[in-house]
């Protein structure tokens, strides 16, 4: 006690208070904020790309002349150079109303989208005139022509916003021709075609490689199996586009002997190639976190280690595999590479695994560097992009909160 | 009786077995099956690539720009212009992720929902599709700040408001701050509680021991995350389309504000837009094989790296 005594003397309440420490607070303050910049990134990539794609929602006169102020000043940094001194052209927006047109369309539009190899340019051949730009635009976009063009299609814009939204649902993807159509539901159904094809391909094969991986593998095999399946992951998309492209669509062709090289059956195939890491990866270690005392009391009841993963480990581990075949679907909705160099590109909307097909990714990649800054066109595919971005988020939630829940709960005995 | 009820149930549990072993093969050979056409799959694709650009790969073919309309010649400047990408993508991601990671594991608490929250912006920005990132790269980078930055400063002359290497350089760190966050994470994490509590004894302020005791234990785990970061954006193609890589250029890139050259682009182009596919089949091999063997070498760079970290914290 007596020792005790000096030494508690000097530890006074001011003392004991937390000094305070400019380089401290900084820190923390930076730090914390740097890391507040995660999440305000997210929330920049939706307004961004989602912003891009407004002048969509703009219905009616109301919003009209907003939308000309609007457009107009965004527009005068893109004329490059060019003064926008020419007058407004008012475009003949063909006078006829779409769905009289649409009758007479079905004949031609096949021939225009009929050109599976056309790798990854522009499926539509009636504006191509005007020399193609891959990647390097505002080179193209230094003449006086294309500020001329930019203002035609702001105008243009405007009243062609409820115009656009009726051809959403239809089937037919026409963007570049007098009367453009945006046909979402054909860009959508050769979205899914190729992703089931792909995880039809990509589910089995990789969850079974994980039950092998984590149930009966030995500890040395596994340590040389994990890391060359994870090798996968680090093949560049364009180098498994690239391979489908060259090795496997000739491949496929003769041995099926289908009529167009490119089709969503070589994109899912490749695509299942991209998927397949993700999968392997995250049942794999939804199967290791499987309590071992499941393992062991199954054993011991007398069931052989096969019945053990195929009864016992592998529906323990149900919530993390179902996870990983979201994120797997989430990578091949929206990959894009593989996408452009294996698919064929052109809208075409049938049963039949062996034709080409367009998905949502793709039709970004390859028309973005074709559209004009503020043309329905580009504003079209920006909401494609926002689109893209909310389903990703969407599967990324639920794989968060609804499996991980759902795991714990399990594991918990619950 | 006793005995005649033991044989009968030895003679059920018998057949049960075999039945069961059968099953058990079969269950067992399918799994093995699934990892064998992988593992196959995964070497037959190097094996074609290796084959197939063999001929054309040479020092020749590194070191010299493309000729006559890129049907001949090398892939120096798309080699140069991805090294510049990953080296300004480091610069931008490496601090910012290493901050984060320092934010998630020193400063969070464990029931935080300000760090919950990173942490899902952090698992929702590695599943969003990378074509998106090039699409807010186009309307954030380019139309919004560079677009804004000319502007401003430039008097409308346009500079920063198209396409180029810093833009690109800047979506792409976007893209692989998610890689090097977990993996400094994952760093930070085997870096024992002793060594944070004895240094706080002595005095040390937070700030100090992060300073002094936690960033230095963790700098192969910053490596590593760096290496499969630059990996991963030397081989990624979609968020660079348009936001700064150009088809061709005569010269390299002399400034941030110019175009470049990329080798997934150049695959991209050369595979489909080319002139002549066939003629430059093995060109296009040998570019792959290039970009193959970068991705790769620095993967397993850092898988060794990595398995080093983990071997000394157990």
């Amino acid at each position: 006690m007596n020792t005790q005594m000096p030494i508690k003397q000097t530890f006074t309440e001011e003392s004991l208070k937390k000094q305070f420490r400019l380089s401290e607070f900084l820190a923390e303050k930076i730090i914390s904020s740097v890391a507040f910049l995660s999440i305000a990134i997210i929330f920049l990539i939706f307004i961004f790309v989602f912003k891009e794609s407004l002048p969509l929602f703009s219905f009616g006169s109301d919003a009209k002349a907003k939308t000309e102020i609007n457009a107009t000043t965004e527009a005068k940094p893109e004329t490059y150079g060019a003064e926008p001194t020419e007058e407004l052209k008012p475009e003949s927006y063909g006078a006829e109303p779409t769905e009289e047109l649409k009758p007479e369309s079905y004949g031609d539009t096949p021939k225009e989208d009929l050109k599976p190899e056309t790798y990854g340019s522009e499926p539509v051949s009636q504006e191509d005139l005007k020399p193609e730009a891959y990647g390097d635009t505002p080179k193209e976009d230094l003449t006086v022509a294309s500020a001329d063009e930019t203002m035609d299609a702001v105008s243009e814009n405007q009243e062609g916003a409820d115009k656009t939204w009726s051809t959403f649902f239809t089937t037919e993807w026409v963007p570049v021709s007098e009367n453009p159509r945006f046909g979402l539901l054909a860009l959508l159904f050769g979205t899914l075609k190729v992703t089931i094809i792909a995880m039809l391909i990509a589910g089995p094969l990789a969850v079974l490689a994980a039950l092998y991986t984590s149930c009966f593998a030995s500890k040395r095999v596994k340590e040389i199996i994990k890391p060359i399946i994870e090798m996968l992951a680090a093949f560049p998309s364009v180098v498994i586009g690239f391979f489908a492209l060259m090795v496997l669509a000739t491949f496929f062709q003769d041995v099926f002997g289908y009529e167009s090289r490119l089709n969503a059956f070589i994109g899912g195939v490749a695509m299942a190639l991209a998927a397949i890491p993700i999968i392997y990866t995250i049942s794999e270690d939804a199967l290791a976190a499987v309590p071992k005392t499941y393992t062991e009391a199954s054993l011991a009841l007398g069931a052989s280690k096969w019945q053990t993963a195929f009864f016992v480990v592998l529906p323990a581990a149900t919530p993390g595999i179902f996870a990983a075949l979201l994120l797997g679907v989430g990578r091949v909705f929206g990959e894009t590479m593989i996408a452009l160099m294996a698919t064929g590109n052109a809208a075409l909307s049938s049963l039949n695994p062996f034709e080409s097909v367009r998905t949502f990714a793709a039709t970004i990649g390859s028309e973005m560097a074709e559209t004009v800054f503020g043309d329905t066109h580009y504003s079209v595919l920006f909401f494609i992009g926002s689109l893209l971005f909310i389903f990703s988020f969407a599967l990324n939630a639920v794989a968060e909160f609804y499996v991980k829940g759902k795991l714990l709960k399990k594991f918990q005995g619950k | 009786m006793n005995k005649v009820i033991n044989e009968s149930e030895d003679h059920f549990f018998s057949s049960k077995k075999s039945i069961s072993d059968i099953k058990g093969t079969f269950f067992v050979g399918i799994t093995q099956l699934a990892v064998i056409l992988i593992i196959a799959i995964l070497f037959v694709i190097l094996g074609i690539i290796i084959y197939q650009g063999r001929s054309k790969f040479s020092w020749e073919f590194i070191s010299s720009f493309p000729t006559n309309g890129m049907t001949e010649g090398g892939i120096f400047p798309a080699l140069i212009g991805t090294f510049i990408l990953v080296i300004v993508m480091s610069i931008a991601a490496v601090p910012f992720g290493t901050i984060t990671a320092l934010y998630l594991t020193e400063y969070a608490s464990e029931n935080s929902k300000f760090a919950a929250a990173v942490r899902f912006s952090v698992r929702t920005l590695a599943v969003v599709p990378s074509i998106i990132f090039g699409l807010f790269g186009l309307g954030f980078f380019i139309q919004f700040l560079g677009a804004g930055a000319d502007t401003a400063f430039n008097g409308g002359e346009l500079r920063w408001g198209q396409p180029n290497i810093l833009w690109a350089s800047l979506t792409m760190s976007l893209l692989t701050l998610p890689v090097i966050i977990v993996s400094v994470e994952e760093a930070l994490k085997t870096i024992p509680r002793e060594l944070r509590e004895a240094s706080l004894a002595l005095g040390a302020t937070k700030w100090q021991t992060i300073k002094n005791v936690v960033l230095p234990g963790s700098v192969s785990g910053i490596m590593t995350g760096t290496i499969l970061a630059v990996s991963r954006g030397a081989g990624e193609v979609a968020p660079i389309l348009f936001t700064g890589a150009a088809y061709y250029l005569a010269t390299l890139p002399g400034s941030l504000s110019d175009q470049f050259m990329n080798l997934g682009y150049h695959i991209y182009i050369m595979s489909t837009q080319s002139s002549d596919v066939e003629k430059t089949m093995p060109i296009q091999f040998a570019t792959t094989l290039v970009l193959l063997i970068l991705t790769l070498s620095l993967n397993v760079v850092a898988v060794l790296i990595r398995s080093r970290i983990r071997r000394n914290a157990k």
